[in-house]
């Protein structure tokens, strides 16, 4: 991607690219460099790229289509274009986008864009980011209309719903914790918005906050459950694990794909391991909630899935769960696998799956697509089975669970 | 009109092992790399996936992933008493076409070439006399020895995470391995295989005897691995749908499993697939290639000029692309002058099969490159006084396959169909193993590779033509390894076995191997080769012509291990000497 | 063998038959520029396309006639007997009649191009029939032939030991017949039986696995590592093909 920049931070730019760190020559007006890499830091904590660009070759352009339940939206250009990004915008303008999720015509932004969980950024954190997408190259690319069911359609209803469920506040530092402790909450909570996906939501769209990170569904998959609970989240991880996975998007218990897998491709990749393991220290310390699972009432043998699995599962996954370390992930104890909701489970083997890649994992292993191969009733009877095989535990999948969810992607797949 | 466009360090003409090798190493030196593949992108999930994979109709019969003789054929004739007809279905050997080329439906045998087969024509010369070579015999050296390869076959097995076990580390005879290797410094990356049944058989009977069994060193994985690059492969889970297809759980090593993870994400590489080249532009002035002509798919022609081009498109291909494009003098049978398309060879193989009433072998519990074999026979490794050949094979029981429509033995005297083949087809499957013998083949004056008179291919340019048989030397020496295996097969004790020599003409009917080599063979005199040491065109210092083309003659192996040694001994030539002084790297 | 990408399953399903989508050659050869990644779409396994769910199969080969040939032949080959079902009740007619009529009846894949010349033995097929014109030809040539040297009476209609008689004479190369090889012939027409007895049912034949079952073979299982130090052992081990149910 290429970064055009103002006069003197060309410079500064390209020879901190070779050598270390150089001190540039502040100017009246400009940024200094130190605020611009903290910005970028900040906006690959904050994965803005993901949803902020469509086309990779016209980066934080805008155009990604977002589904939600309500409707469909387009994600705003933000590079410095002035008519059709965000050249025009003032530092506070910026601000009460991120703070209050306000636009600079004061018409409310719709939480697609999680202000509600940028609120928390510290105003010169928003500020650097402000100053680092100044420096990008600016791209025209007018904006595409939103499809928002009604009354959504018309951003005046935001007020209504900002009311109930957004409280602008930015992030209080706990006295009782670590200051590591603390900069994971800050990250996981402020511009990591790790919520937005891992929070279930209302039916309006909203986090239900006291079941906060407990695992949510968006756009047909389901994040899983990523607080410290044995069954469910990250509770048999270690915090280096967990640093692992979003650095190199393996470990040893899973590989991150679909969604995931471009979030550690597109931002948590490219955090330091010290913030990384951060994340992990705060998020190890969200206790689950779900207790030791029950063993299930007697069940009939699950023959079909069991065989199911023999003849086209355990290649990779192996006959005993186990997978292969850092390759195949195993199914044996996957919280991901037990998760309360099968979504992911089910959408995995219709369509298959590749495991996020990065310089250090750039092995692309992928999961072929079942949907073909499987009818319904097979499908249900093989997520079944893995989710209650070698000591899991989980609800059984239904076919009705398999079709419903086949019809879903039939309707939302391009 | 070809468009011309912008120029790149490095091109290869196709894009399998060689040219994924190259590609990885040549751009880690900072080359700007272009590989131009005429087939399409595979991958193990979309194209070689374990839901599907497994269809013995769709990939052997229908060859899916092979070049279909309408987009590229060849003539064959025996002699040259004879007219050259095409070859208008694929048998007896089965080239690729698409990314990774070969490297995708390969068993994953693995060998080192001995010693004594690089020197073949100095060596048999020494130890039997000048008459050990018969007058029309046109083996010849190498020009490279097998202690300058040792650490380029240890690279690219470390690269393939090669499952095995060496049988001399350093001088030191190892238990367990093929006491007749060269020396190496260091094992294998990863274990030998688990045995089946059959192989284990196989080498008690052969110990009995008073051979030395060893496990064939595979590059189906024994375990999981990571490789040098990063990239990890699975385990092998003997699957018996390896040679012809291609890998749906990434546990046999090919440029997919390998090499690609790492290379597609260079921003110096690009890759452009649908897109055959037709020709290779030079001048003669300059000694120099200028580019690459090729056309895509649609029909469109480009000409791709590059600094250094690589020709990496397998045997066939690169030798019919060299006498297309008039680079090298063409060899002529008659004279015996002219180097390009001489010194054609291929593989000479037999086969015993044994029948037990007892012993339920379960065939279909298999792996490409599983099994034991003795290597007694191979090479010079005996002494051949009065037996009337030069060269040699090993002798293996493989448990590759029990797919059903390929593999169903019967005794013999079964008729082909009918009642009595239904019940004997059915009795013996499961109880049944077949001992192969894996033959040298040596090169002889009529053996070659030239342009065909009359067949044309879809771009109007001459189809190659074909002209091999195998001679006495071929017929004597695999007729001797036939009857060795013969003893082996008695000593497994089976209810009956049934000896299959290989009589007559070579015939491209059956399926055999895809070890096709020669054409552009690599040598110490311009006159007698195409290729220097270093597989650098004699011709065009900045051409160089990767595979088994620059075989001399072909030894008793499969020829994958020392093919992927010469890519990075090439390799290595290529970054330290010419980057740094373009020009011919051996002085005629 | 026709392959597509499963995301064109869509066009199937809406009704149209196998005649009117456009399947290029073996799979789509558009010329591609890639760089940067390995490439990856969710969903795009290249199934065969006889897997997928709703693919009708092409419209039939055979005339009543021909069927009935096929169907007498390759209950010759490979008999109905005390271990079970064969050649025909495997479906083994229906598999010859799909592929026929699809790409392998087209010779799609082989040069085609001539001059045309007699070879050798060891030049292989040089004949400039496509294996559907093949089958044509031959099995009215030997239907002729049969109605002149058994009182008028079709291969069908003879007794099964004149069936044999017919098949020897054809293996063998006795018979003459007009505008094809009967030795060819003969030879295809075995190896299709065994392709149609032993290839997986989503393509028409080894119906209910019959032909799996009678030798032992397990079908397209992919992982025999808990088996692979069972020396000896008898596994009994039920076949599974590709598709849990062809039919689907």
């Amino acid at each position: 991607m290429r970064v055009a920049l103002r006069g003197v931070m060309v410079l500064a730019i390209q020879l901190t690219a070779f050598g270390g760190p150089v001190a540039a020559p502040a100017s009246a007006g400009e940024q200094s460099f130190e605020l611009v890499q903290r910005g970028k830091a900040l906006v690959d904590a904050g994965d803005c790229m993901a949803c902020h660009t469509q086309d990779q070759n016209k980066p934080f352009a805008g155009g990604r289509r977002i589904e939600t339940p309500f409707g469909t939206l387009y994600s705003p250009n933000i590079t410095p274009d002035r008519e059709t990004g965000i050249g025009a915008w003032s530092d506070e303008d910026f601000y009460r986008a991120m703070h209050q999720g306000i636009g600079p015509d004061g018409a409310r932004l719709y939480p697609a864009f999680p202000y509600p969980y940028f609120t928390k950024m510290k105003h010169d954190d928003v500020l650097a980011i402000h100053a680092y997408l100044s420096t990008l190259q600016p791209i025209s690319n007018p904006r595409s209309n939103n499809q928002l069911q009604w009354p959504l359609n018309h951003r005046v209803f935001m007020r209504g719903w900002d009311m109930l469920f957004f409280k602008p506040g930015t992030f209080a530092p706990r006295t009782d914790k670590s200051a590591e402790w603390n900069r994971g909450a800050y990250l996981v909570e402020g511009p990591g918005h790790c919520g937005a996906c891992h929070t279930p939501k209302n039916f309006l769209g909203a986090d239900k906050a006291s079941e906060a990170l407990d695992g949510g569904k968006l756009q047909n998959w389901y994040a899983p459950n990523i607080t410290n609970d044995q069954h469910l989240g990250v509770g048999s991880w270690t915090a280096d694990e967990i640093t692992e996975y979003l650095k190199t998007g393996r470990n040893v218990h899973s590989g991150a794909a679909a969604l995931m897998s471009e979030v550690v491709r597109d931002s948590t990749s490219k955090m330091s391991d010290s913030d990384l393991h951060a994340m992990a220290i705060y998020l190890k310390d969200i206790n689950g909630k779900s207790g030791t699972p029950l063993p299930k009432a007697d069940q009939p043998a699950n023959d079909s899935g069991r065989t199911i699995y023999a003849d086209s599962c355990s290649a990779c996954h192996r006959s005993n769960g186990s997978g292969v370390s850092h390759m195949f992930p195993p199914l044996a104890k996957n919280a991901n696998v037990q998760s309360s909701d099968p979504t992911t489970v089910i959408r995995v083997i219709l369509q298959g799956a590749r495991t996020a890649v990065t310089d250090s994992r750039p092995t692309a292993s992928s999961m072929p697509s079942y949907d073909w191969k499987l009818s319904d009733n097979d499908v249900a009877a093989v997520a079944t089975y893995v989710r209650n095989a070698w000591g899991n535990t989980a609800a059984n999948v239904t076919a009705n669970e398999v079709k419903s969810l086949r019809q879903h992607l039939e309707a939302t797949t391009p | 009109m070809a468009r011309k466009l912008p120029s790149v360090d490095v091109v290869l003409v196709g894009f399998g092992w060689t040219a994924s090798m190259l590609a990885q190493e040549l751009t880690d030196s900072g080359l700007k790399v272009l590989a131009l593949e005429r087939g399409t992108w595979r991958d193990t999930p979309t194209d070689f996936a374990v839901t599907f994979v497994q269809d013995e109709l769709r990939y052997y019969y229908r060859k899916a992933l092979f070049q279909e003789p309408a987009q590229e054929t060849l003539t064959f004739r025996n002699s040259a008493s004879e007219r050259a007809l095409p070859m208008r279905e694929l048998g007896s050997f089965l080239p690729a076409s698409g990314v990774g080329g070969a490297g995708v439906h390969w068993n994953g045998q693995y060998w080192r070439f001995l010693p004594s087969d690089f020197m073949a024509q100095s060596h048999n010369v020494e130890r039997y006399g000048a008459g050990a070579i018969p007058d029309g015999m046109t083996v010849q050296d190498w020009g490279v020895t097998y202690d300058e390869l040792e650490p380029y076959y240890d690279k690219f097995e470390r690269l393939c995470g090669i499952s095995g076990k060496a049988g001399n580390i350093k001088g030191s005879i190892q238990n367990g391995g093929n006491p007749f290797e060269g020396a190496r410094a260091r094992d294998y990356p990863n274990p030998p295989m688990q045995m089946t049944y059959g192989p284990t058989l196989f080498a008690e009977a052969a110990r009995q005897i008073g051979h030395k069994p060893f496990a064939c060193a595979s590059a189906n994985m024994s375990q999981p691995y990571t490789n040098p690059l990063g990239v990890t492969l699975g385990q092998c889970s003997y699957c018996g749908f390896c040679e012809k297809y291609g890998c749906g759980n990434y546990s046999k090593a090919s440029p997919q499993t390998t090499i690609l993870p790492v290379l597609m994400r260079k921003p110096n590489f690009e890759l452009r697939t649908g897109s055959e080249v037709i020709r290779i532009n030079h001048d003669k002035n300059s000694k120099r290639a200028t580019s690459v002509t090729y056309v895509t798919e649609q029909g469109e022609e480009f000409e791709q000029p590059a600094e250094i081009v690589v020709m990496s498109a397998f045997i066939l291909h690169n030798a019919h692309l060299l006498l297309t494009s008039g680079i090298g003098t063409p060899y002529d049978p008659q004279t015996g002058q002219g180097v390009i398309g001489k010194n054609y060879a291929y593989q000479i193989v037999s086969s015993v099969d044994v029948f037990f009433d007892d012993k339920i072998i379960n065939p279909f519990i298999g792996a490409g490159a599983l099994g034991m074999a003795i290597d007694e026979f191979n090479g010079d490794n005996f002494d051949h006084t009065g037996l009337g050949f030069i060269g040699g094979g090993y002798i293996a029981l493989w448990n590759t396959n029990g797919r059903p429509i390929e593999t169903h033995p019967v005794p013999e005297g079964t008729p082909k169909w009918g009642g009595k083949f239904k019940k004997a087809v059915a009795e013996n499957y499961l109880k049944s193993a077949t001992i192969a013998t894996h033959g040298s083949v040596m090169s002889h004056r009529g053996n070659h590779l030239d342009l065909d008179p009359t067949y044309r291919d879809i771009h109007g340019r001459p189809l190659m033509r074909m002209t091999f048989d195998y001679t006495d030397n071929e017929h004597k020496m695999s007729d001797y390894l036939t009857d060795r295996a013969t003893e082996i097969a008695k000593a497994m004790k089976p209810r009956e076995f049934h000896a299959k020599k290989r009589e007559g003409h070579y015939s491209i009917v059956p399926y055999q191997t895809t070890h096709n080599t020669g054409g552009a063979i690599m040598g110490s005199d311009p006159k007698s080769s195409a290729l220097n040491r270093y597989l650098q065109s004699w011709d065009l210092h900045n051409l160089f012509v990767m595979g088994a083309s620059a075989f001399p003659q072909n030894p008793g192996y499969n020829p994958t291990g020392t093919i992927g040694a010469l890519t990075y001994w090439a390799a290595d030539a290529i970054k330290n000497q010419y980057l740094k002084n373009p020009g011919p790297l051996v002085q005629a | 063998m026709e392959t597509f990408d499963v995301s064109r399953r869509k066009l199937l399903s809406a009704g149209l038959g196998l005649g009117s989508v456009v399947v290029s050659a073996s799979t789509t050869t558009q010329a591609r520029s890639i760089a940067g990644a390995v490439p990856w779409e969710t969903d795009q396994a290249s199934a065969p396309l006889d897997a997928l769910a709703g693919a009708s199969p092409p419209a039939s080969f055979f005339t009543a006639s021909e069927r009935a040939f096929i169907d007498a032949a390759v209950s010759r080959l490979i008999p109905q007997d005390e271990l079970g079902g064969g050649a025909k009740e495997a479906g083994v007619t229906a598999f010859l009649d799909r592929q026929l009529a699809g790409s392998y009846g087209k010779a799609r894949t082989w040069y085609m191009q001539g001059p045309w010349s007699e070879g050798t033995l060891s030049q292989g097929n040089q004949s400039r029939l496509t294996p559907a014109q093949t089958y044509r030809a031959a099995i009215k040539a030997i239907d002729s032939y049969c109605q002149n040297t058994f009182s008028n009476k079709t291969f069908a209609k003879l007794a099964e030991g004149e069936q044999d008689e017919v098949l020897t004479h054809l293996e063998n190369g006795k018979i003459e017949l007009e505008g094809v090889k009967g030795k060819s012939f003969f030879e295809a027409l075995l190896q299709n039986t065994l392709e149609g007895f032993l290839s997986d049912p989503i393509y028409g034949g080894n119906r209910d696995m019959i032909g799996w079952k009678l030798i032992g073979f397990p079908g397209t299982r992919y992982d025999y590592r808990d088996y692979v130090s069972k020396h000896g052992e008898k596994l009994a081990l039920s076949p599974v093909g590709l598709k849990t149910n062809p039919q689907d």
